[in-house]
């Protein structure tokens, strides 16, 4: 390919714009943004980790922030992403081994991976404040 | 009998495969194995750990079975959203220069986000 950019004006798979939708490929396509989206996830738990380093000062901006409405969506929406990402990818690892192929297992999957990291995500999203004396979360958690 | 699916020129040409072809395929899918054993655990306790105040989110690292897994947990998730991103890029950049330099910047975020987290993780614990 050249410096220049791609020239060729004919359409390039996948040529989304001409495809009825399907929900096989509305999850392929939310697996790769949850995963780009995930990335993102990931330089905010560095953050985290980083603003408790830097001491208390630091860490009540983050506090705050993440107390907040938009905030507390945004946590939400990662937990979200995280078990669809997750669940998908135990899908991708089951065709990894040849099987699950089948359109309509496929699509039943699919519509199953959607569902379950909505259930889970707020099964999580709960039981997060259900339990919390996990190992070590909460001072005192530990006699 | 691999010889028999050989082309002639490809017989001329001589490259064959460079060996190591299927190495990020396998990485990211053991990293992507252990994220599963991982990532229960880590949702429920970022988010218990989040909820809490400084000194809850400072004891939750500091505990030495927590700093293990939050470092194996950050480290693995790291390793396989470098490869995911690095898939990205050559998929959807065209153009050679732009997609050099997102890759370069996407193996230096990913090693300096491990070593911001890494940082954190030990200083907290010791």
């Amino acid at each position: 390919m050249s410096q220049t950019g791609w020239t060729d004006k004919r359409p390039m798979s996948p040529f989304v714009s001409v495809w009825r939708w399907h929900v096989t490929m509305l999850v392929s396509i939310l697996h790769r943004a949850t995963g780009c989206a995930l990335y993102a996830g990931a330089i905010v738990v560095a953050g985290w980790l980083f603003a408790i380093v830097s001491g208390p000062d630091y860490y009540a901006g983050f506090e705050m922030l993440a107390a907040s409405i938009p905030g507390q969506i945004i946590l939400f929406l990662f937990v979200l992403s995280f078990l669809f990402h997750a669940l998908n990818g135990i899908r991708h690892l089951v065709w990894d081994v040849g099987k699950g192929f089948d359109p309509k297992f496929a699509s039943f999957t699919a519509w199953g991976v959607i569902g379950l990291s909505v259930v889970l995500a707020i099964l999580v999203w709960w039981a997060a404040d259900l339990f919390p004396g996990l190992p070590g979360l909460v001072d005192g958690a530990y006699p | 009998m691999s010889e028999s699916i050989r082309t002639p020129l490809g017989k001329v040409r001589g490259l064959g495969s460079a060996k190591a072809g299927a190495r990020h395929f396998i990485g990211q899918r053991v990293s992507a194995i252990a994220l599963i054993v991982l990532v229960p655990w880590f949702l429920i306790s970022l988010l218990g750990a989040v909820r809490g105040d400084y000194g809850d989110a400072q004891y939750f690292v500091s505990q030495p079975l927590n700093a293990v897994l939050i470092l194996l947990t950050v480290g693995t998730a790291l390793y396989h959203m470098r490869i995911g991103m690095q898939v990205v890029i050559e998929d959807y950049i065209g153009r050679t220069a732009l997609r050099m330099v997102l890759l370069i910047l996407n193996s230096f975020l990913s090693i300096v986000l491990f070593a911001a987290a890494a940082y954190a993780v030990v200083t907290i614990a010791i």
